[in-house]
């Protein structure tokens, strides 16, 4: 599963991050907001209008992403809830 | 060249560090820019316990030492001492968010490296104790080599013990220049600033609760939007609301000392420059400073809340479909205090046409300078009564006024990004910091250096053009005997008629033409510019005493008055953001297209408000 379609407030695990589907100065970006394979992370929000962007707490962060790049990180749903 | 010990105060952004750049600085602030860059360097002065005296720069936030912005250039030049103009900081002072150990340690791992004495300062330990989050601060230390202090710098905890550790710092070792940032790999670095972070961490559970549980209501798809637009309505009501007090005491005060002087000195050619010229030409700018800084409030206490960027989440969609991102808001919402602030404000925009987009409809965002020429205007010509029992009819123009500048920037980005700026947009990625209570001693501080910079220019600039125009409009005197009016006969006047016929197809006077060529120098000139106008044709002592409110009224046609208005939503900018645009591009090329634009969209806007409202029979 993609995070962008991830459902809200459902803890996730990162198991893989496409990082050749995006521009060196965006995986650098991501890299320093926390992404990595291996955290953990949550949608915690929509944007108001078209779903988009989405918060999404990374590790102990909170970030705002567009869909474009959520759509590149793949994640696992933790198994108990 | 300054050989005070410099320390330059670094670290990811939201760690704290402007708030503790002011716990260890205090008011001893000086507000520069870098040579050659339009970024800004903050430094203070501190004295460490031993005597010695330091300086300390505050360096913008940034998360690695690889720059993506202009700003997080600057950082990275001045630690590696290449800066120009800077010298090699004798010490760092590495700020971390404790909640966030494993994110900012990263840094602080790449700025370890660099080997310069270095203290870390484990900021918002008592957030991180609230958080569930408790931290072996010796065990820190001990993984890092260096030395680790708590601190809260909202609360001022931990500042004398950071105080002493950069005593044994600066000048324990000669701080060498590292010359170019070591090549480090971004993957192994937080893999260990990870390993660090779960060693010192004693006990966790449990993930900023307060912050989240704000943004369930902030963030909401229904109730965000709203609140966000509630805010911004408050605030332009409460900037004309809550300043009506403090705008009376200062026109009093202005009065009382044009009449004080004209009591204690003969009629003569320097009674008349002072009087009218100097005090009452500055008088009528100073006047709006009570607004201006109601403005900045909430806008700093936005910013200082955390609450700055959940209004960039909301916006970005919309930001979005005009080829901008929600980051561009930050800056277009500082516009509306100020264009120069605002345009400074985008170098932490990535992406150079997003950035240059931003920077060309900023001045479209109405900046605190216009609101003097709104305000007059609108007591003139609007009448005070309230519309559907709880809205003031003046506040709603007001509003309008702001809403249209707004409309006018979306579709000039639009536009922009069809055509000269065309290409994909970069996104939208940034970080959500928690939200803080804004500190007031942080708020009153900045309100502080907002209002010199503006009774600056109104001593300055706003002065000199004042005075010039007051001479200009008083020579040469008519000649005895003449019955035409005195304006008539001066140089002013002649300008004035010279150009009245390009603007009467707006309907535009002569006056107004007269008020608009001192208004390219500073906007707010456009007031005092009209108030010596109207004080010259009046010519009798007792229309002194009358507000320019007063002596306005009935002197124009509503078109006419609703079309200045209109004109000054989109008027080209002053002198002060041209030179500002020129400095941030790097040549002429871009601050000459926005004038450009900007004079044609005024003209047409003003004109077809001028039309429309004379058909409409106002």
């Amino acid at each position: 599963m993609h995070l962008d379609l991830l459902p809200l407030r459902r803890k996730a695990r990162i198991s893989k991050i496409d990082w050749d589907q995006l521009e060196d100065h965006e995986a650098r970006r991501l890299r320093e907001l926390g992404f990595d394979e291996g955290v953990s992370v949550e949608l915690l929000h929509y944007g108001p209008m078209g779903k988009d962007p989405l918060a999404c707490r990374v590790g102990r962060m909170t970030i705002a992403l567009r869909r474009k790049h959520a759509a590149v990180i793949r994640v696992i749903p933790d198994e108990k809830q | 060249m300054n050989t005070m010990p410099m320390v330059a105060l670094v670290g990811n952004p939201n760690a704290g560090k402007s708030a503790l750049f002011n716990a260890l600085t205090g008011a001893r602030q000086k507000v520069g820019n870098y040579p050659g860059v339009t970024v800004e360097r903050k430094s203070g002065r501190l004295a460490l316990p031993d005597g010695r005296p330091l300086e300390l720069v505050d360096l913008p936030g940034t998360y690695s030492l690889d720059p993506v912005s202009p700003d997080e250039a600057v950082t990275r030049d001045v630690i590696l001492g290449t800066q120009a103009g800077e010298r090699l900081p004798s010490a760092l002072v590495i700020v971390v968010d404790a909640t966030n150990l494993d994110n900012h340690l990263r840094f602080a791992l790449q700025l370890i490296a660099l080997g310069l004495p270095t203290v870390l300062a484990l900021n918002m330990i008592d957030m991180a104790e609230r958080d569930g989050l408790r931290i072996d601060v010796a065990r820190l230390a001990a993984e890092l080599g260096i030395p680790v202090i708590p601190t809260v710098a909202v609360r001022r905890k931990g500042i004398d013990d950071l105080v002493m550790a950069l005593a044994a710092a600066v000048g324990s070792v000669v701080a060498v220049r590292p010359g170019t940032a070591p090549e480090m790999d971004l993957v192994a670095l937080q893999r260990q600033a990870r390993t660090i972070s779960i060693a010192a961490t004693i006990e966790e559970h449990g993930v900023r609760r307060a912050s989240h549980m704000i943004d369930r209501v902030a963030l909401h798809p229904i109730a965000g939007p709203i609140i966000l637009a509630s805010l911004m309505f408050v605030m332009f009501q409460a900037v004309f609301a809550w300043s009506e007090a403090p705008v009376g005491w200062i026109e009093q005060l202005v009065v009382a000392l044009q009449n004080l002087i004209s009591a204690n000195m003969p009629d003569n050619f320097l009674r008349g420059l002072i009087v009218e010229g100097a005090i009452g030409g500055v008088g009528a700018v100073v006047v709006f400073l009570p607004q201006i800084l109601i403005l900045f409030l909430f806008i700093l206490i936005l910013e200082a809340s955390g609450y700055m960027v959940r209004a960039a989440f909301l916006m970005d969609r919309l930001m979005a479909r005009v080829g901008l991102s929600g980051r561009a808001f930050i800056p277009l919402l500082s516009s509306f205090a100020c264009a120069i602030p605002g345009i400074m404000a985008t170098r932490t925009i990535d992406d150079p046409r997003d950035r240059l987009t931003t920077i060309l409809i900023a001045p479209l965002m109405t900046c605190s300078a216009r609101l003097p020429v709104y305000a007059v205007i609108i007591a003139a010509f609007i009448p005070d009564r309230t519309v559907g029992g709880i809205f003031g009819l003046q506040g709603l123009v007001l509003f309008g006024l702001y809403m249209g500048g707004i409309v006018g920037a979306l579709g000039a980005a639009l536009l922009l990004r069809s055509t000269v700026m065309r290409g994909a947009s970069h996104g939208f990625l940034m970080e959500m910091p928690k939200y803080q209570m804004p500190i007031l001693r942080d708020v009153i501080l900045g309100l502080w250096q907002r209002a010199l910079i503006f009774l600056k220019r109104a001593g300055t600039i706003i002065m000199a053009s004042t005075v010039i125009l007051w001479l200009l409009l008083t020579f040469p005197q008519p000649p005895a005997g003449s019955h035409e009016p005195p304006i008539d006969y001066s140089i002013a006047g002649r300008i004035a008629n010279a150009i009245e016929p390009a603007v009467r197809p707006i309907g535009f006077n002569r006056d107004i033409a007269l008020a608009l060529i001192p208004a390219m120098a500073a906007r707010e000139v456009a007031v005092s510019a009209l108030g010596t106008v109207y004080s010259i044709q009046g010519g009798d002592e007792n229309q002194q005493q009358h507000s320019l409110v007063d002596r306005l009224r009935g002197q124009w046609p509503l078109p006419t008055a609703l079309a200045f208005l209109v004109w000054f939503v989109f008027a080209p900018q002053c002198i002060s953001t041209i030179a500002v645009v020129r400095r941030e591009t790097n040549g002429w090329k871009w601050p000459a297209f926005m004038m450009g634009y900007l004079f044609a969209l005024a003209y047409l806007a003003a004109g077809a408000t001028f039309w429309l409202a004379t058909a409409l029979g106002l």
